[in-house]
């Protein structure tokens, strides 16, 4: 469908038509889905604690989220007498924006990605890693102290966890030889379930050969989202709504808006690297007819629900357990199992 | 051994202070946190400067270049080596004393310095514009800790920061230089600059003159050279008197050792362009070193000039730019790590209960009250004038010899003049020991010279005296085999 | 091809003019910011000239890691900007004429590589081959650890040196602090953790009944 060259006018004009369109779908798809996950959220959580969660806009709550939505973006913005104006601006959109340009890389179906570039999956990492920009900025530009304490906070706990995503990833590309999003997910077509004479299945995928490393991963998604139970930038008990106390309307509702992007880009990266993204659980007739980008989502949805849960059960953690857990257990943990990793592919068995 | 591992026999001795590092490291951070802790590794590491020594000894010589030719290992690399791992060790010895007293004895200090060694290791035998930056980057960025590492005081602290503040400038024009030199030959090995430096015109190149002329700059800031020698005297004074120890000898024998072989083997195709600016260096230096020396008070800070003067001297040698000349800069070197030494254990020991002096006038006396430092001190200050027949003497002969050969009258006469009013100041000292009137009071004596001091004190002492002495050894006496060492080293450089 | 041209001519001008925001911004945390800004259009130049991995790398160390600290300091630091460029114009002169040399080096530098090609011997120069079939990330992989290995662990070593100094100088054990020990706390089992004490009832001084049993016991 799209140009092969940009020779001719004709082929500028479909390839700029074809990449906003799908940009365009993209995004909208992506938000709808953001919105249900989200109103998910809240219910999973309502259950556990035996509660209905949001259930009157709409059937069963279905259309909360864009109550929601409405209500933020006709209140009035107010921006705090103190504050650097354009900063405090700012902060709520690179959030959001980061959090969505993320999704230029990740591939929802066999091939199916707005841009499929080779360094992918640093992209994707990068592009988290940009995350803290927002709330720093955020929290600085309020010019008030809560919200300067939660962007402190989350700074240093941001830059903790990215140290040992990154070798969570890095161990995975090892196994998988590519930094290519679509390679790493059919790289997951063989594994540990095709070596002993099964069809492809849930078993090749890497959270069975690496499943340190995957405990590890998930973990660390919910420390770099401020996730419960490491919501510490804006632990209400503490510090209000951290680095948001001075936001409200359409700006709080970026900065909502990127948080659960970004949790919904780390549930799809933990099943791009872990859950063999848009692969079939078990490559048999029924299954393997339903479409790659189905059962991404499917997949996207299964850990969301396990970030809600974790939300739901798990007591917050104080500061210096959080640093603990980064620095003295997963760091050392996740170095070991990259040499381990490296030293097997290298000199053990082909488990590739 | 795995075949690797014989691949890379001339990376031995550094491969074993880097691990044996590292293993201490792991050691000392599992372990609770004593002064006895401490003591243990800092002779853990001896040990492995001892092991790393005795490999390098062992390790056949031969043209060996390693990595593409950025690791070169050569009679001359192995000479330096040896100075640098001999001057560490004795430094490390020294150290466990005076950290106790100062409260600041920490395992780490023998884990640095390990890894500065290796560092400086790496210097010596650096081939390669890369090679040079990253082992002298290594070298330095150990040093400035260590010049810091008496956290609580002060001038410590100002030390470390001075140093660390002065040495990144240095390595950024080092930097800098080495970007033209790779811009204007194409070549980051040294070898292949060298084939370019070599051909007709590149005496006007003027990129890569500057390139030179700012790598020179880089390099005679490690060597504190007159004029890139404003940190050395505050260094000298603020850093621990151990590090100050260290700082006097082994990172000047490596960075010298880097400054000829740049020198050397790289331009050695345009020697004129470089030669006047070694010649302007070593004048600078010797003359500053010995006037700016002769007001000084604090003994470390006399020390400091002290050191600035002997690098010009050593300078003098590398201006012969001849392989006599290398000679004498490798006689020289060895000879100055011992007085060093010695002149550092004296001074640590300069100790009343109340604490640490470093006045020289807090010397007076010293001929009564203890006569064993009185004597060291005089031995290693007449030694450090020049004074034959003690070593110190040979070194100055060699280089001005060579100064001679390569028609640098004037050099050499500036030198020999330098030298005589540079006795005036070393001579003060030993004046002060034995005329001057000791204070009396039990509270103005010094305390007992500790035993690791007076090993130190008494090995330099004995090799000032007797090592260039007729003294048979198994054929000849020390300084004839350190003199036959130097010579196939220089030798081995122009290969 | 003009894609790229546009493309390169964006993040240039935006990476020269946020570069001259960095160091003409009144406040320091705008300053780092445009750093920041002026990082990220360095990467996108990256990628345009098919570095990718170095334009990702780029972007993880230097905005997402180092820059993040910087903005931490600048944020926590008190330091008056208008104090430091008090003495701007004083130096200003040195500044520019000190530039202006560096300036006219890189341009004299330039210019002989371009006007007289012939000047270097042939052989030395040669551009870097562009690996065929394989992504700029393999081929980096390639030869940081075949040719380029003393190198990289050397560089390694430094940052050793580095952190075990960052900890020597900095690091404090305050005696009375009290500090969390997850393994004792998880080792405690009901003997060692519990007293069950039998309270009689109707006494006057219970606690001091029951702490006398404790002794007693």
């Amino acid at each position: 469908m799209y140009p092969k060259t940009l020779d001719t006018w004709w082929d500028w004009g479909l390839w700029l038509a074809l990449t906003v369109g799908l940009s365009l779908l993209l995004l909208v798809v992506l938000l709808v889905i953001v919105a249900f996950l989200l109103l998910m959220d809240r219910k999973v959580w309502a259950a556990v604690q035996m509660r209905r969660g949001p259930n009157v806009v709409g059937p069963f709550g279905l259309l909360q989220s864009f109550a929601d939505l409405l209500k933020f973006v006709l209140k009035e913005p107010l921006i705090p007498a103190g504050a650097d104006k354009g900063v405090f601006l700012l902060a709520p959109l690179v959030t959001a924006i980061l959090a969505l340009a993320a999704w230029a890389v990740i591939p929802v179906g066999n091939g199916m990605a707005m841009a499929n570039i080779n360094v992918g999956i640093l992209y994707l990492f990068a592009i988290s890693s940009l995350g803290v920009y927002g709330i720093i900025m955020g929290g600085w530009a309020s010019n008030s102290k809560y919200p300067f304490l939660g962007a402190l906070r989350s700074a240093a706990q941001m830059v903790s966890y990215e140290v040992s995503i990154g070798f969570v990833i890095i161990t995975v590309l090892l196994c998988a030889g590519s930094l290519n999003l679509n390679d790493i997910i059919k790289a997951q077509q063989v594994g540990i379930g095709t070596r002993v004479g099964l069809p492809a299945s849930f078993l090749d995928w890497y959270w069975l050969p690496l499943f340190p490393m995957f405990v590890v991963f998930f973990i660390s998604a919910l420390a770099e989202t401020n996730r419960p139970p490491f919501d510490l930038v804006e632990a209400e008990s503490e510090l209000v709504a951290g680095f948001m106390v001075e936001y409200g309307s359409t700006p709080y509702l970026l900065f909502m808006l990127g948080e659960y992007v970004a949790i919904v880009t780390m549930c799809a990266m933990t099943s791009i690297l872990f859950l063999g993204g848009w692969l079939p659980p078990l490559d048999i007739a029924p299954l393997n007819w339903i479409p790659g980008p189905l059962w991404f989502l499917l997949k996207i949805t299964f850990v969301f629900f396990m970030f809600a849960m974790v939300k739901a059960m798990v007591p917050r953690y104080r500061y210096d357990q959080l640093m603990r857990l980064g620095w003295k257990i997963f760091l050392p943990l996740s170095l070991v199992m990259v040499v381990v990793v490296a030293g097997l592919l290298q000199f053990g068995p082909q488990v590739r | 051994m795995p075949r690797y591992l014989v691949e890379l026999a001339p990376l031995h001795s550094e491969l074993i202070l880097i691990i044996g590092a590292m293993v201490l490291l792991l050691w000392g951070a599992f372990r609770p946190e004593t002064e006895r802790q401490a003591d243990i590794i800092s002779w853990a590491a001896i040990g492995v400067l001892a092991l790393a020594g005795i490999v390098l000894a062992r390790q056949p010589l031969g043209n060996n270049t390693l990595f593409d030719g950025s690791f070169r290992f050569d009679a001359f690399a192995r000479y330096v080596k040896m100075i640098v791992i001999i001057s560490s060790a004795g430094a490390l010895l020294l150290a466990p004393n005076d950290a106790r007293r100062g409260k600041y004895l920490k395992f780490e200090y023998a884990v640095l310095l390990l890894l500065a060694t290796a560092g400086m290791l790496m210097m010596i035998s650096a081939n390669d514009l890369i090679s040079l930056y990253l082992s002298l980057e290594l070298q330095s960025l150990a040093l400035y800790v260590l010049a810091a590492f008496k956290r609580d005081d002060v001038r410590s602290s100002e030390a470390g920061l001075k140093y660390f503040v002065l040495g990144a400038l240095s390595s950024g024009m080092l930097l800098y230089g080495a970007s033209l030199v790779y811009g204007f030959t194409g070549a980051t090995n040294f070898n292949d600059i060298a084939a370019v430096a070599l051909t007709k015109g590149a005496g006007q190149n003027i990129g890569l003159i500057f390139g030179l002329v700012f790598l020179m700059v880089g390099l005679a800031f490690k060597i504190s050279a007159v004029p890139f020698h404003m940190w050395t005297p505050d260094v000298y004074e603020g850093a621990p008197t151990p590090v100050t120890a260290l700082f006097a000898a082994a990172p000047k024998a490596a960075a010298f050792a880097l400054l000829t072989r740049v020198m050397i083997t790289a331009f050695g195709g345009i020697k004129p362009q470089w030669q006047q600016i070694i010649i302007f260096l070593s004048i600078a230096s010797m003359v500053l070193g010995a006037v700016a020396a002769i007001g000084q008070t604090n003994v470390k800070r006399l020390l400091a000039y002290s050191s600035i003067g002997n690098m010009g001297f050593v300078l003098v040698g590398l201006a012969a730019a001849s392989p006599e000349g290398i000679e004498g800069v490798l006689i020289y070197l060895a000879t100055y790590l011992v007085m060093t030494l010695g002149a550092f254990a004296v001074v640590l020991c300069m100790r009343r209960r109340s604490g640490p002096v470093e006045e020289i006038a807090d010397l007076a006396g010293l001929a009564t009250t203890n006569p064993g430092m009185a004597a060291t001190m005089a031995i290693m200050m007449f030694s450090l004038a020049g004074i034959p027949p003690l070593a110190g003497f040979w070194g100055k002969y060699y280089v001005f010899l060579a100064a001679v050969k390569a028609d640098l009258w004037p050099l050499a006469i500036i030198g020999v003049v330098a030298s005589v009013v540079g006795a005036f100041y070393y001579i003060r000292i030993v004046i002060v020991m034995y005329v001057n009137d000791a204070k009396s009071g039990a509270e103005n004596r010094f305390m007992r010279v500790p035993l690791r001091e007076s090993t130190v004190m008494a090995l330099a002492c004995l090799i000032t005296l007797l090592g260039f002495l007729p003294f048979p050894l198994r054929n000849g006496s020390l300084g004839d085999w350190i003199i036959a060492t130097a010579s196939a080293a220089a030798r081995s450089l122009f290969g | 091809m003009t894609l790229a041209a546009a493309f390169f001519y964006l993040f240039a001008a935006i990476t020269v003019a946020s570069a001259f925001k960095v160091i003409s911004a009144k406040n320091p945390v705008h300053a780092v910011l445009y750093l920041i800004l002026a990082f990220f259009n360095a990467a996108g130049l990256f990628v345009l000239l098919g570095a990718e991995f170095l334009a990702m790398i780029l972007v993880v160390v230097y905005v997402g890691a180092v820059a993040v600290l910087f903005l931490f300091v600048v944020m926590m630091l008190d330091v008056d900007f208008a104090q430091l460029r008090a003495g701007f114009m004083k130096n200003a002169t040195l500044g520019f004429t000190v530039g202006m040399i560096v300036l006219a080096e890189i341009v004299f530098f330039v210019a002989t590589q371009f006007l007289k090609p012939g000047a270097l011997p042939a052989g030395l120069v040669r551009a870097a081959p562009i690996p065929q079939g394989i992504t700029n990330t393999e081929a980096l992989g390639r030869v940081l650890y075949t040719k380029y290995v003393y190198f990289f662990q050397g560089a390694g070593l430094i940052l050793l040196v580095a952190m075990i100094g960052a900890i020597v100088l900095t690091l404090r054990h305050k005696p009375n602090v009290r500090r969390q020990n997850i393994s004792e706390q998880n080792a405690r089992t009901k003997s060692t953790a519990m007293d069950v004490i039998k309270v009689p009832s109707g006494g006057y001084n219970i606690p001091d009944k029951a702490a006398a049993k404790v002794a007693a016991e």
